[in-house]
């Protein structure tokens, strides 16, 4: 396989914020690299250096073969960007946001209307159409500025924060065009703050703090090392803390931890797992008012693999 | 949504051959005169965008013309605006480029430049757009003003030609000038800032000049001001062109004036820009 994104030693300050503090990333023709990490990891510095519009201090990257900073106009012709907001021209409609990008790129007036008119058509915005764009709503926008950014066809997208924002089922849809678009062969690089997406999406996650690469490893292995599922639960009756606490280091596999007012957390093996957590929650009689099953979430994922919470960082910086 | 989940719709081949194989330069001009487009729809489907080019100057002729005419030409309304009009036409068409400064301003803030920033397209092509562009409204500027001057008496003494020649010439120096605003915008924090440092400039250059009054009724150090300040040259020139007399020496010196607010502002205009976004 030959690599489509690489990136190696990538260095950026802004005044006193070192943003990217020496970053390699590397992802496959037609894999998804996912990028994980808290706000103001240096996500976003790294995709607009990745992208051609910012330039690194040190460090060096080639996308599909060019150099990001030797060679900028060729690698915007394989790249398709979509920002964290959606930066569509809000007075145009969506036909002549699309058709205005095509021509851009080089199509004359007729191929670049019925590029326009199929995107459109995937995206369900073809009611929209002939409405600007200001008048679209959050979801519509998104889905705008992602066709926008798949007229010319890349072989390299990057989503910069894809789904932030967006509603539990607006963000199925999403993670379905992710999905369509590296099953014809393209490359995609996506950032997140959410684990369950770069599970669901990334071949490989790359997780980034304070501008630095903290683990780089499949789904499968991170969730070996952060522990993969877990297991909450709150009891109608705060007394029965202590009798849930043993009952679950029975169950996980790792020892149950206080997650907010009167709750527990535990690790588990998998799934299969809360059936047994049901049974053993009735035969001992513990009355609960919450129940689920999780990935960890991106504070826990840091605890684990920095020993430090992004919270605890917040309260730092402040 | 089912839609989304198939999967990119394949266009035959041929129907998207994107022609990358023309001249760069070709290119290069398709893709301002697209961007111009785009600035051109925007600006019509905001028509209070054209307020400082319709209403604006008709305000000032009409109020300058009735209120201050009788006073300054001794009680020939219809003298001074045959004085008056060539100056307003200098004087609104120069500060007509104060909004594209803004509205630059205002969509980089909003992120719209990142993505052309993102295409294989040169630097420079979305100001270069935009400015293109704003001929449009020069010319707007310029029907309305010359149409409303002569429906309250204004009228051309020379030739057609000449005529023309001022046009052109007031549409030439307002994108010449326009570099400056379009300097300010790269700079400028706000959007309201360009506007406020933009006026800062344009107001001192409109009234020390000839557009209202004969420069030989001012104190001599103002007279030196009025003297090389090219929105006087520039008013000078149309004067002579519209209504008869010499002229020749002011289209050289607002010829000059253009050249160096265009190879002096463009270029920073473009650096402040690469820096900016």
């Amino acid at each position: 396989m030959t690599a489509t994104i690489e990136a190696s030693g990538l260095r950026k300050r802004f005044g006193t914020t070192q943003a990217l503090d020496g970053v390699d990333l590397y992802a496959e023709q037609g894999t998804v690299l996912g990028v994980l990490g808290p706000n103001g990891a240096g996500k976003t510095t790294a995709v607009r250096i990745l992208a051609t519009l910012l330039q690194p201090d040190s460090g060096s990257a080639r996308i599909a073969g060019h150099d990001v900073v030797a060679e900028p106009q060729k690698v915007r012709e394989s790249v398709g960007l979509t920002g964290q907001y959606a930066s569509v021209d809000e007075d145009l409609t969506g036909t002549e946001n699309l058709v205005m990008i095509g021509q851009l790129l080089n199509y004359s007036g007729a191929p670049a209307r019925i590029r326009a008119r199929e995107l459109l058509a995937w995206f369900d915005l073809t009611e929209a159409a002939d409405r600007p764009a200001k008048k679209y709503s959050g979801g519509m926008r998104r889905r705008l500025d992602l066709a926008a950014s798949l007229v010319g066809r890349p072989s390299v997208i990057f989503l910069d924060e894809p789904t932030t924002g967006l509603d539990p089922a607006k963000r199925e849809d999403m993670w379905d065009v992710v999905r369509n678009l590296v099953t014809e062969g393209s490359t995609v690089l996506l950032t997140t703050q959410y684990l369950e997406e770069a599970d669901a999406l990334a071949d490989k996650i790359t997780v980034i703090d304070h501008g630095r690469v903290i683990a780089n490893d499949t789904a499968d292995g991170l969730k070996k090392v952060i522990g993969g599922h877990r297991i909450k639960v709150r009891p109608t009756d705060p007394g029965d803390l202590g009798r849930l606490a043993t009952l679950l280091t029975r169950i996980g596999t790792g020892e149950p931890e206080p997650t907010g007012r009167n709750t527990l957390t535990v690790p588990v093996a998998d799934e299969a797992v809360l059936p047994v957590v049901v049974g053993s929650l009735a035969d001992a009689g513990i009355g609960v008012t919450e129940l689920s099953l999780h990935l960890p979430t991106l504070d826990e994922v840091f605890l684990t693999l920095t020993g430090k919470s992004t919270i605890e960082d917040e309260a730092e910086a402040a | 949504m089912s839609i989304i989940t198939a999967a990119d719709p394949t266009t035959t081949p041929t129907d998207l051959t994107a022609r990358n194989d023309r001249p760069k330069i070709i290119k290069y001009l398709t893709h301002c005169v697209v961007l111009a487009r785009r600035s051109l729809i925007k600006t019509l489907r905001t028509p209070e965008a054209l307020v400082d080019v319709t209403v604006q100057p008709v305000i000032f002729l009409a109020l300058f013309t009735y209120i201050f005419g009788g006073a300054i030409a001794h009680g020939s309304q219809t003298d001074y605006l045959q004085f008056l009009l060539p100056g307003i036409l200098g004087q609104t068409i120069a500060m007509a480029g104060i909004s594209l400064g803004a509205n630059l301003n205002s969509d980089i803030e909003k992120g719209v430049f990142d993505r052309f920033r993102a295409l294989p397209i040169g630097r420079s092509a979305p100001l270069v757009g935009s400015v293109m562009a704003d001929i449009v409204r020069y010319l707007i500027l310029v029907i309305i003003t010359l149409g409303v001057g002569m429906i309250m008496g204004f009228r051309i003494h020379t030739s057609l030609g000449a005529a023309i020649g001022g046009v052109g010439l007031a549409v030439g120096f307002a994108l010449c000038f326009v570099w400056v605003s379009v300097f300010i915008g790269m700079k400028a924090r706000t959007s309201g800032a360009v506007t406020g440092l933009s006026m800062l400039i344009v107001m001192p250059l409109s009234f020390g000049s000839n557009v209202f009054v004969p420069t030989g009724t001012m104190p001599g150090w103002l007279q030196a001001f009025v003297k090389v300040n090219p929105l006087s040259h520039l008013v000078g020139a149309i004067r002579g062109l519209f209504t008869g007399g010499a002229w020749a020496t002011d289209v050289a010196w607002t010829l000059g004036w253009m050249a160096a607010l265009l190879l002096v502002f463009a270029p920073l205009a473009v650096r402040a820009y690469r820096k900016r976004v």
